[in-house]
């Protein structure tokens, strides 16, 4: 018997459970522990790291949700907390941290610095959002965001982690991006004469057009 | 501190607003070593090493019979020292020093005098474009090598790389119009 409808499966599940029989899927299984055991990338660049860190020690303790393992090298992590503000001269190494990271991985941008740039926005140093370069996951808000709204951040991954699916239900639908045929690489900009170059990827980055009325 | 008699010793050394010292170009290290050796002024500790842009600017003038006259008055960069002694327990005292115009951007190195300044000199060099000539390693220090422009200089003009708030106005305004185009 092959049970497509989740809803369906849901009634099965709760049908059996009266009965004393508990039912359970391989994937479910699968994203319970990738979600449980994040290992987030340990790497600061401003003062929202410092709310990082607080939020990894004793007082808000991240080991609760099983993200305290900060790794320090790129090649053990699956996800990177851009925690701060991102200057053009930081950009190439961004990525390419990023770029070194295994499959599957993920990313959360902490703050206004991050998000867009934050009081920099409109300087000549800043790169205005990481989502210029890589994609993200998860956008806080925040200048710098409080410990809460992180391990808020890392609840929303957890959630999304969760629904994502491994095992193929029909050819090509796969959202767990490790068992892509694609390689997520993405190109580490360049410093150039007067800008970074080039200033954002344009697979990556789609910003809605600002409307304006004069 | 008897600014007075600096001011005797060194013919071409002026005092433009009484709390500043203007140095020459060519006078600036030997004047330098006076306020850091001199028992009297003992300025032996640099705290402050900063650029300041002046750029070409038309001075206007109304004659008697009511016709104008226009004057174009170059530009120059400036470089300001702020100056305090330790040992004395006085300062801050001001010393600047000019460059020719805003090309020819060289002034003599005054880390040879303070230590402190070479940092802050290469700031300036880097976001100002001021050329210390003395200087131990006058390379850039926030923007990257590459880099070809000076971004505190007034005519430096900025990537034009971010969304505009909805609500712009003054200078902002200019610039999203330039962006977005007249539409």
């Amino acid at each position: 018997m092959e049970i497509s409808d989740p809803q369906e499966m849901e009634g099965l599940r709760s049908e059996l459970q009266k009965a004393g029989v508990f039912v359970t899927t391989m994937e479910f299984i699968y994203n319970w522990g990738r979600s449980s055991s994040i290992w987030p990338l340990q790497f600061g660049l401003a003062c929202c790291a410092i709310e990082m860190i607080c939020t990894a020690g004793a007082r808000f303790d991240l080991a609760r949700f099983g993200a305290e393992v900060f790794r320090p090298s790129p090649r053990q992590a699956d996800l990177m907390i851009v925690s701060g503000t991102v200057t053009k001269k930081m950009a190439p190494q961004v990525v390419r941290l990023y770029n070194q990271m295994p499959e599957p991985k993920y990313v959360i941008t902490m703050g206004a610095c991050a998000i867009s740039g934050g009081p920099f926005k409109q300087g000549y140093n800043v790169l205005k959002g990481v989502d210029r370069f890589i994609p993200v996951d998860v956008h806080i808000p925040g200048c710098p965001p409080r410990p809460e709204a992180l391990i808020h951040a890392l609840v929303t991954l957890q959630k999304k982690i969760s629904a994502q699916t491994t095992l193929p239900r029909e050819q090509g639908d796969v959202s767990n991006r490790a068992y892509d045929k694609g390689d997520q690489h993405y190109p580490v900009p360049q410093l150039g004469a007067h800008d970074i170059v080039p200033p954002f990827n344009p697979e990556v980055w789609h910003p809605e057009p600002v409307r304006r009325d004069s | 501190m008897n600014i007075a008699r600096l001011l005797k010793q060194f013919p071409g050394v002026r005092s433009e607003d009484g709390a500043s010292l203007v140095l020459p170009r060519e006078l600036a290290l030997q004047v330098a070593e006076c306020l850091k050796n001199d028992p009297e002024f003992k300025l032996d500790y640099c705290s402050n090493v900063t650029g300041v842009d002046y750029p070409d600017r038309i001075e206007k003038s109304k004659a008697a019979d009511g016709s104008e006259t226009s004057k174009k008055i170059p530009g120059f960069l400036e470089t300001v020292y702020h100056l305090y002694s330790i040992e004395n327990k006085q300062g801050p005292l001001a010393i600047r020093v000019r460059t020719a115009d805003r090309t020819n951007t060289r002034v003599p190195s005054l880390t040879p005098i303070w230590r402190a300044a070479e940092l802050q000199e290469r700031e300036a060099y880097d976001l100002f474009g001021i050329h210390y000539i003395g200087h131990p390693d006058l390379r850039r220090i926030l923007m990257w090598d590459d880099f070809e422009d000076h971004p505190m200089r007034k005519d430096y003009q900025e990537p034009d790389d971010y969304h505009y708030e909805p609500t712009p106005h003054d200078e902002v305004l200019e610039k999203a119009r330039k962006h977005y185009g007249a539409a």
